[in-house]
């Protein structure tokens, strides 16, 4: 039973990073039909200016100043995404494979200057003492981490959610998502919810990367593509365009990578693909996906 | 200013020369409808003048110049569009797909509700349960919601029970009486009930103008909307 709880919640926080890194992508699929693959270097930019952050501006690690870093992470990749998208994507407008072609060379350009600035070695990023720690629940010893993943990944997803539910943006991201060129037709300019989805994506996914260096021991600026190549499969067992369907995926295939690593070492990431294949042969749309476009 | 005024109009889809030159106006506070058998380029029409179709050529509205100018910008001058396919939001509610389409300050839900009272029972349901009939209810509504210079609306009796193509036609015979309105329309009744002008068009290019009475006067109208009687 212990272990079982163990592997679960583990399972859970792997899922909440997943989450994190799939929710933007998703969106900004949803809305604009753009496979971002520079959505990875949201994640390692959100990582760098979390280790500035812990390093160089408070460098004695509290809760605050780890709570400062993800949001410093947090608004930085937002602010790049929101960059990226202005000056680059939206002279692309419905040019899907130069979008596509554009967020790899910008993936690149971003993972070549982070080394060449910083080096490719992993830096540790501090944390407070209490991130080491672990709670016993029933016989069960868990890691502290664990539930610092699930607990801000939550907070986030109730936070899109309601951006989605009860603004008038977010009302906005939803049609367009089902319907862009119908939203135009309401005489609405859809390129303002363009630079909103950009901007929470990079947000969540910078929010990510200062987690995941946490979880991976480390900041290095190939962290974004491995992490990448998941948000992907989350994004589309969820369904393109579904923050709710992201984050039900994002959890299946943390908590299905992690058992299946337990019973069998190794096993995890193929099963991660025989979920994805099982989805896009019976609900290719995904488990909650909207997108009609 | 409501008036449009389509001159040499061509729009070419995936390599298909759909429209080949249309020329047409639409008069200030009269309806006008667009007719002509299935493929001729109606639809193809609206949409080149809402800029969803980009299309060369000229379309005036109001005076001014909308070819190539972005869809929502077209909208903020004053046309209303009903699409043919309804394309409301399935996974929004009533209320949130007439709140999206809001650009009033104080949109008109009285004259809405007052059209279709059944969409005030059902402002909470998801737009894609409803039926063909209420869904078609709430595309029109979203159009009716602001003061608009001009209707664009396309098949709005397409695909309803009898019933309900009353309905509808009762709302539109009423919005009718106060607007400018170009409707692409195959319920010819309706047309007669409405329309003061109609224009018929074939293989892309318009081949007819004048008063509905010709619907059931001229052979050649006849023939071009494939009615019995026409002439072969």
């Amino acid at each position: 039973m212990s272990t079982f709880l163990l592997i679960l919640i583990t399972g859970l926080g792997l899922g909440a990073l997943y989450f994190l890194v799939a929710s933007g992508l998703s969106l900004i699929y949803g809305l604009m039909g753009v496979l971002n693959f520079a959505h990875g270097a949201f994640l390692t930019i959100g990582a760098f200016t979390g280790l500035w952050v812990s390093t160089k501006v408070f460098p004695n690690p509290t809760t605050w100043t780890f709570i400062a870093a993800m949001i410093a992470g947090g608004i930085t990749a937002g602010l790049f995404a929101l960059l990226m998208e202005q000056l680059v994507i939206n002279r692309l407008y419905n040019r899907h494979i130069d979008q596509a072609l554009v967020t790899v060379g910008v993936s690149l350009v971003a993972t070549a200057l982070l080394g060449g600035w910083f080096g490719f070695d992993a830096r540790f990023l501090p944390t407070p003492l209490w991130f080491m720690k672990a709670v016993t629940i029933g016989d069960a010893i868990i890691p502290i981490d664990r539930f610092i993943y699930i607990g801000v990944s939550a907070i986030l997803l109730i936070a899109m959610l309601s951006i989605l539910k009860f603004t008038r943006i977010g009302l906005i991201i939803r049609a367009g998502v089902e319907n862009r060129s119908m939203v135009t037709a309401l005489g609405i300019n859809v390129r303002m919810a363009f630079s909103t989805v950009f901007f929470i994506g990079g947000f969540a996914a910078g929010v990510g990367g200062v987690l995941i260096s946490v979880f991976s021991y480390g900041v290095s600026p190939l962290m974004g593509g491995s992490w990448l190549i998941y948000g992907f499969i989350v994004v589309v067992v969820g369904g393109m365009g579904s923050v709710a369907g992201s984050a039900i995926a994002a959890m299946l295939i943390g908590v299905t990578n992690q058992f299946a690593n337990y019973y069998v070492p190794g096993l995890g990431d193929f099963v991660v693909v025989i979920i994805l294949a099982a989805v896009l042969l019976t609900k290719p749309s995904g488990l909650l996906g909207k997108v009609s476009h | 200013m409501s008036s449009l005024e389509v001159k040499d109009l061509h729009v070419t889809i995936n390599g298909s020369h759909i429209l080949q030159g249309v020329n047409f106006f639409v008069p200030e506070n009269k309806v006008t409808a667009l007719l002509g058998r299935n493929g001729v380029g109606k639809s193809t029409t609206l949409k080149a003048i809402m800029g969803l179709n980009p299309g060369t050529g000229t379309i005036k509205f109001g005076g001014t110049e909308i070819v190539a100018m972005p869809t929502h910008k077209i909208v903020q001058m004053g046309l209303g569009y009903v699409p043919e396919d309804r394309e409301i939001f399935a996974s929004l509610t009533v209320k949130e797909n007439l709140a999206l389409a809001e650009r009033d300050e104080k949109p008109n839900y009285e004259l809405v509700y007052s059209l279709f009272p059944e969409l005030l029972t059902r402002t909470g349901q998801r737009a894609g349960t409803l039926s063909g009939g209420q869904q078609q209810m709430v595309a029109i509504a979203r159009a009716l919601l602001n003061k608009n210079k001009i209707l664009l609306i396309d098949e709005p009796t397409k695909g309803l029970a009898p019933k309900l193509v009353t309905e509808v036609a009762n709302a539109l015979a009423h919005v009718a009486d106060h607007s400018t309105m170009l409707i692409v329309e195959q319920n010819l009744a309706l047309v007669k009930a409405i329309a003061q002008n109609i224009i018929v068009m074939d293989q892309g290019k318009v081949v007819f103008e004048g008063g509905p009475e010709n619907l059931q006067d001229d052979s050649f109208v006849k023939s071009m909307l494939g009615v019995s009687g026409g002439h072969k």
